[in-house]
């Protein structure tokens, strides 16, 4: 609690007054410097006020005599960014795509640009690493829709799939179930069938009929033997790899409703060393086929 | 220690502004502190705090003697190497600087003689800063502030600045008579010479600093020719300024108000620690030479400290090391030369004031023989530890791996299933060659029976071998793909061990992660 202050006697400094279970503090005074680095501090703080901005006003705020803005500072980072890549980004300009895979410095920066690219840009569909989600293919295995080539992979993203791009990926799946060309028991009996190429069992299901079925309206896609054409983007149906899964429920939904996912264009809205850099990286996450 | 026989007579003696701030073993017997050699000028009123201390202006006055050969020396030989050092090569081979000390920011280096060390071995600097910590509780232990004496940069600074301050402006005396008179020609030109010097001394020291971070030849002559980045002038320009505001402006200031060491070592120190100390058992009751040679005449108490105030004039920080150790003290050891001198000239045993402890000087007024301890359990356990952690620090060194492996699983996705139902493991591995010439490394895996392995960018395939070109002194982070055809139990976990093997020399190294499946 407060008191007066007075001379504390064992050292004859004055005491601040201010006591807390018997304990005193002493009022020992600044050194004089330390007082004007006080105040120097205060005089720096209106010295920035004037030079920075600082001070809200109503519809905006004080810009300061600098003209500083932190907008400003980020494309002075770009532009110093640009000048430190600039001559690697010149080589990965004008080398091919097979040029870069074969050269090793040129293959790690390539991918050291594609990586936060995909990030930015593929990762909310495609997941961070590229393993893919329901709907999205998984970019890690050598299951490829259309294409697993280097330039297979570039054009993909360059134009997008179902795009609206005029030299997009396109291809349309009927709505064989919503568009009455099949009836109910022919897509069950269908499902059954692409479910056995897979080695899994669907009882009820008459296998040969769904044979049939799939013969007369998904070969000319899938392939006689449903291997998938790529040409059409059109999936292998007997690897065991799913894009929407392989339940009974889901493969009947498919069939029904069919399915058509799209990707964008990318051409225009990423620079073309970024594109390149991205079917790259793409390319070497594991799944790039020679 | 003495804090029983502590009486509050005690506190009377203790009136001095040093003296406020601290003080470790006042006694009761202890003479009463004489009033400070330049007054106080800020008088403090009875009902009013003042808001800020004046600094009371230190004239430190000249003397020679064994304490003062020794900080010379001291002097010589840290300034020396402090601002010579970056000059010293040390032969590294083609591919790395030839600097015997130099700090790398660039490539991320740090090397020390034979030592170069990567910034994930920074741990080393945590055992030098063990070894410094308790090599300085050790000093203590054995002889109060040796560091704050003669070794701490503080302190050798300002020791030069002081002799440069003596040789311009003119010793003790001679200053304070000239600070008096009005401005002149003369002692204008004096202090014009003064801060020039200081500055002089200020900018080497911020410019030998910078010459640690990069090739010292070749910087010096970038600077020289206005070519060096512009990081090196402003942490010249940074340092200059530090150097001749503490070293010529701040001096005991930093040492009473900014350091925390004063208030620490209080708390580490014993009875038998060696401190700077007045033998009052020997000086007391002081007076003056004719006075107690009068009293020691007639077989009256007469003391040896003549209270010439050689010992205060002298200190650096304007202590009275009459009053008692206290937190102002440094601890050089120049009150001891000035002491000594004078009593020599009056025909006294030296050693009125000296190296002791306040136990000593307990056991002398009682008839009994002064002991001292610099071998006692306290700096044994010191010792011990520094020895103890220089010795993991020398074992790590030497049996340093020159190569080395990192593996970062792929998190997104954790495998990855094939068309033809292989199982697949993508891994991020970091390859560490910490030699100064290019190697080439084999990359093997281990630890499952069937798989392929394959390297992002190798054109060897799967076939292998795999062999990873890594440049000097550098590290090279590659894609491994390993693949699993054998049927895995459900949500396996296997672990494995990638293994690099240098083709050349041999030298190996692992390490283990898992492999993943459905």
């Amino acid at each position: 609690m407060a008191q007066a202050p007075e001379i504390d006697p064992a050292t004859g400094t004055p005491t601040t007054g201010h006591e807390w279970d018997g304990i005193r503090e002493l009022n020992t005074p600044l050194p004089r410097w330390w007082l004007w680095l006080f105040y120097i501090t205060i005089v720096w703080a209106i010295g920035y006020w004037v030079v920075y901005p600082s001070w809200p006003l109503v519809s905006s705020y004080s810009r300061g005599v600098f003209g500083w803005q932190s907008r400003d500072a980020v494309v002075e980072d770009l532009r110093q960014l640009k000048e430190t890549r600039g001559p690697l980004m010149d080589k990965l300009a004008a080398a091919s795509l097979q040029e870069i895979v074969a050269d090793p410095q040129l293959l790690d920066f390539a991918r050291a640009v594609g990586k936060p690219a995909f990030a930015e840009n593929c990762a909310p569909c495609h997941g961070a690493g590229g393993g893919g989600a329901r709907g999205y293919p998984n970019l890690n295995d050598d299951d490829w829709l259309w294409g697993g080539k280097l330039d297979d992979i570039a054009f993909t993203i360059r134009h997008g799939v179902r795009s609206g791009s005029e030299d997009a990926r396109e291809s349309a799946m009927p709505a064989f179930g919503r568009d009455g060309i099949l009836k109910s028991d022919e897509i069950y009996n269908v499902v059954g069938y692409v479910r056995s190429l897979n080695n899994l069992a669907t009882p009820r299901a008459n296998i040969e009929a769904g044979k049939k079925v799939f013969a007369e309206n998904c070969a000319v896609c899938h392939g006689e033997a449903a291997k998938g054409n790529r040409e059409l983007g059109a999936p292998n149906l007997t690897d065991s790899i799913w894009l929407y899964g392989s339940s009974v429920p889901t493969l009947t939904e498919t069939i029904t409703n069919s399915r058509n996912g799209v990707m964008p264009t990318w051409a225009g809205r990423l620079d073309d060393v970024t594109l390149k850099a991205l079917a790259v990286y793409v390319y070497t996450l594991g799944g790039g086929e020679r | 220690m003495l804090e029983q026989q502590l009486t509050p007579e005690r506190n009377k003696a203790c009136s001095d502004a040093n003296c406020k701030l601290f003080d470790l073993a006042q006694h009761p017997n202890a003479p009463a502190m004489i009033p400070p050699a330049v007054p106080d000028e800020t008088p403090e009123p009875e009902d009013e705090v003042p808001l800020y201390a004046a600094r009371r202006k230190i004239y430190p006055q000249a003397v020679t003697g064994t304490f003062r050969r020794i900080k010379w020396a001291v002097l010589v030989v840290t300034l020396g190497i402090y601002y010579l050092l970056p000059f010293v090569r040390w032969d590294r081979g083609p591919t790395a600087p030839d600097q015997a000390v130099l700090i790398d920011f660039t490539t991320r280096r740090f090397y020390f003689f034979f030592i170069e060390i990567w910034p994930q071995e920074v741990y080393y600097v945590t055992g030098l800063l063990i070894i410094a910590a308790v090599t300085l509780f050790l000093m203590n232990a054995v002889a109060g502030r040796i560091w704050c004496g003669y070794l701490c940069p503080q302190t050798v600074w300002t020791d030069l600045f002081c002799a440069i301050e003596r040789f311009t402006e003119g010793d003790r005396r001679e200053h304070l008579r000239r600070d008096r008179e009005p401005m002149s020609l003369n002692k204008a030109a004096r202090k014009a010479t003064k801060h020039f010097l200081w500055l002089m001394i200020a900018w080497w020291t911020g410019g030998a600093w910078v010459l640690y971070f990069a090739d010292a030849p070749t910087l010096v002559k970038d600077l020289a020719t206005l070519q060096a980045p512009f990081a090196a002038y402003a942490w010249i320009g940074i340092l200059t300024a530090t150097t001749y505001l503490l070293a010529g402006h701040m001096r005991e200031q930093v040492c009473l108000y900014m350091c925390p060491w004063p208030r620490i070592q209080a708390a580490l120190t014993d009875e038998y620690a060696l401190n700077v100390t007045y033998r009052y058992d020997r000086g007391e009751p002081r007076g003056s030479v004719k006075k107690n040679e009068q009293l020691r005449q007639k077989g009256l108490p007469a003391g040896d400290c003549v209270d010439c105030l050689q010992c205060v004039n002298v200190c650096p920080t304007g202590v009275d090391i009459r009053g008692g150790a206290n937190l102002g003290c440094i601890q050089c050891g120049l009150c001891i030369d000035a002491c000594d001198s004078i009593m020599t000239k009056l025909g006294r045993p030296k050693g009125l004031i000296a190296y002791d402890t306040e136990l000593n000087i307990h056991r002398r007024q009682h008839g009994e023989k002064p002991s001292f301890h610099i071998v006692r359990p306290r700096t044994i356990v010191y010792a011990a530890i520094i020895a103890a952690v220089g010795a993991i620090m020398l074992y790590t060194l030497v049996t340093r791996e020159v190569a080395g492996i990192n593996v970062i699983h792929d998190r997104n996705p954790m495998f990855v299933r094939l068309a033809d139902g292989a199982i697949r493991n993508g891994y991020t591995i970091r390859i560490l060659n910490k030699t100064n010439e290019q190697r080439t490394f084999r990359l093997e895996v281990s630890g499952i029976t069937v798989s392929a392995l394959e390297i992002i960018g190798d054109p060897a395939g799967a076939a292998g071998p795999h062999e990873i070109v890594v440049g000097p002194d550098q590290t090279r982070e590659i894609r491994a793909l390993v693949t699993v055809y054998q049927p895995l139990p459900p949500d396996a976990s296997i672990p494995l061990m990638f293994t690099i093997t240098d083709t050349h020399s041999g030298v190996r190294a692992a390490s283990a992660d898992q492999f993943r499946g459905p």
